[in-house]
């Protein structure tokens, strides 16, 4: 008689929690709209002022923005520490630089080229390497950053130590930034058409991406991996072609950022890519919040645009930077904006203090007859226990 | 060709003596220290420091004062491993390895930048160089120098060996390496079992540091660098964690460098040293000497 079995409702909430907040305070929606408007901002900066000064930094900003988003994948997700990811750069940059130099291919044709170039790099790097733990891949990827930049100083088709020059700016189908564009009687200029193509494509596509790639299957499987290699392989996750996967995708948005920027600089040499470079992409990510796209967009703004803000201490900054690394691992570990940042108004959303369950009081009559006047001295002492094995938990 | 092999011991050990560093500390702690590179150039900042403060009273410079010298910036370099340790990777011990990690980095920078801020960013000459008449032993030229410097690093770790293989303090080392949590509960100081390490470590590294500015004659502030990864390679090279390895592997990484530079050309040196460590750790990840690691859960 299943049809005519008493239904037990599900037991009340001992407490009533507060509504979820909806419309434009919900967190969601809100950061939603704090991403959009910042966009719109960005999209009509030209229009306010357009000095080529204010254009070059701004693209250098967004094009570290694209960096920091796929060395986020590969840190902030799947939690492989690169120390030498800014060779992926180098990778994308000299490939494009090469071909559309000496081959006279233009960028977007060059493309195909670095995304295959990227993921060999990927492969010969993370192939080997991954199946180890993280300590090594730290250290091989240093390596392997050296390797890079040594080998493009000293081939004859990088252009040794003077690197590669008049990379030409991005063209399509016949039609190149250069050319300039008239929209509306409004000219167009090749560095402010560049800075949209960065703007809408580079940070568009990375950030969309990175952060929709982080909540889907892949992404959950690389948050697993991260926080328990172990006990995710048990949950039925390959660990190593997890791995394998962020590091890939993280060498083809590297490839993709350097690119961009051998388009901006139109000249590359081994010098842009030191080990100093890969410290500071990992700066960004780190002091932003590994694994929050709003960090990682914070983080990478600061650490290009804080230099020209500086202009006076920047030859303090690495050291700065140096202190900074330490103090946000001691103090913040997560970086500035982690991701699991509560905003701020959030944090005002009281929960109402437990009163002591009613139950207590009857169960408090002990064996003796005396009323139990600490009924919910019990309550107390689960409560600090509970907390006592929460820390030794993260212990 | 006994040159090529002279010549890879020479610097091999050199590598050795920064890899026990590395070694030491990994094995106890599990931590790659980063900034063991850059203790190895601030040996050389130091003495050079120290060694400029001494010519100007003592009027000469010569090898008898260099080691004394090579004292004094071990006892320096050593102090700084220690409150590197302190004030770095104390507070952050137990919290991910990533963490740790990317800490143990930023330690890096501050200690380069710092001294390229007191020192600036040229290459200094450093007020003593060992050059002596080369003795022509199976046809390979060597220096006085390098012999003593040689044997100088040669007893350094000769010494090692014996504290740690011979007395209690080195038996409390080993007890931690091998379960941090039990020899704490058996009434291992731990703390500072950790911080005598980071000395010990510290310390070989800055002795390494004087006797390579000593014998190449220049520092800047970017020499630990490149120093930090080949030794690095070296301990991964011998087995990483274990002792002998890291002499061991300082040695052949050495060995391969002299032979690799001869048949690639100079410029390749570095390439073909972090090739190795890419190849090396394909087949052989635990390194010579190293045993399987078995991850506990």
């Amino acid at each position: 008689m299943a049809k005519d079995a008493v239904r037990l409702p599900a037991p009340k909430p001992f407490i009533e929690r507060p509504p979820q907040l909806s419309g434009l305070l919900a967190p969601g929606t809100f950061m939603k709209v704090v991403g959009a408007v910042l966009f719109i901002a960005a999209a009509v900066l030209p229009f306010i002022t357009a000095t080529p000064y204010i254009i070059s930094i701004l693209t250098s900003a967004f094009i570290y923005i694209v960096l920091a988003m796929g060395l986020n994948v590969v840190v902030g997700y799947a939690g492989l520490l690169d120390l030498g990811y800014i060779a992926f750069m180098a990778v994308g940059a000299y490939t494009s630089g090469i071909l559309t130099t000496t081959f006279g291919l233009s960028m977007l044709e060059t493309l195909p080229f670095v995304v295959i170039a990227c993921i060999i790099a990927g492969v010969i790097i993370g192939g080997p390497t991954l199946r180890l733990r993280s300590d090594y891949l730290a250290i091989v990827t240093l390596g392997f950053g050296e390797i890079i930049r040594i080998t493009a100083n000293n081939l004859k088709i990088t252009g040794g130590p003077s690197g590669v020059h008049g990379i030409p700016t991005w063209s399509f189908f016949g039609w190149s930034f250069s050319d300039g564009l008239n929209l509306f009687g409004i000219h167009f200029n090749s560095k402010v058409l560049f800075y949209y193509f960065v703007l809408f494509v580079g940070i568009g596509l990375a950030v969309v991406a990175v952060s929709r790639l982080g909540r889907g299957k892949m992404g959950r499987a690389w948050k697993s991996v991260r926080d328990d290699e172990d006990v995710s392989e048990a949950m039925g996750i390959n660990g190593y072609t997890t791995k394998l996967m962020a590091y890939i995708i993280g060498a083809v948005w590297g490839g993709f950022a350097g690119t961009l920027m051998a388009g901006h600089l139109s000249a590359i040499s081994p010098n842009s890519f030191l080990f100093l470079y890969s410290a500071l992409v990992l700066m960004a990510v780190v002091l932003g919040g590994m694994g929050s796209t709003p960090g990682v967009i914070i983080g990478a703004l600061f650490v290009s645009l804080a230099p020209e803000f500086l202009r006076e201490f920047s030859e303090w900054r690495f050291l700065l930077f140096g202190v900074l690394l330490v103090v946000a691992m001691i103090f913040r570990p997560k970086g500035i904006w982690p991701a699991n940042a509560v905003l701020p108004f959030l944090k005002k959303r009281e929960i109402p203090q437990i009163p002591p369950t009613a139950a207590v009081s009857v169960v408090g009559v002990l064996d003796d007859g005396t009323e139990d006047d600490d009924g919910d001295a019990w309550v107390d002492a689960d409560a600090d226990a509970g907390a006592d094995a929460g820390k030794e938990g993260k212990r | 060709m006994f040159q090529l092999i002279w010549n890879g011991l020479f610097v091999g050990s050199f590598y050795a003596l920064v890899a026990i560093g590395y070694s030491m500390v990994y094995g106890i702690i599990k931590l790659l220290n980063f900034a063991h590179g850059d203790i190895y150039m601030l040996g050389a900042f130091l003495s050079f420091v120290v060694l400029g403060g001494m010519t100007g009273i003592l009027g000469i410079g010569n090898l008898p004062i260099l080691l004394l010298v090579l004292l004094i910036a071990m006892l320096l370099t050593g102090g700084l491993g220690v409150l590197i340790e302190r004030v770095a990777y104390r507070p952050l011990r137990g919290s991910p390895r990533l963490s740790v990690l990317i800490t143990a980095v930023g330690v890096s920078f501050t200690l380069e930048y710092a001294v390229r801020q007191i020192w600036g960013p040229n290459p200094k000459v450093f007020p003593i160089r060992l050059s002596g008449d080369p003795i022509e032993i199976l046809g390979a030229r060597i220096t006085v120098p390098q012999i003593v410097l040689m044997a100088v690093a040669g007893l350094l770790m000769w010494i090692l060996q014996r504290y740690i293989m011979h007395t209690r303090e080195g038996r409390a080392m080993r007890a931690i390496a091998l379960d941090q949590k039990a020899s704490l509960l058996m009434g291992v100081n731990v703390n500072k079992v950790i911080s005598r390490t980071f000395f010990i470590g510290s310390a070989l590294a800055g002795a390494a540091g004087v006797m390579a500015a000593a014998y190449y004659g220049s520092i800047d502030f970017l020499m630990g660098f490149v120093i930090g990864l080949k030794a690095f390679t070296a301990a991964v090279i011998g087995g990483i964690g274990n002792l002998y390895g890291a002499m061991l592997g300082g040695l052949v990484l050495g060995l391969l460098e002299s032979f690799g530079t001869n048949f690639f050309g100079g410029e390749w040196r570095d390439v073909f040293a972090f090739g190795f460590l890419i190849l090396f750790l394909t087949f052989r990840p635990t390194g010579i000497l190293g045993e399987r690691v078995v991850e506990r859960v």
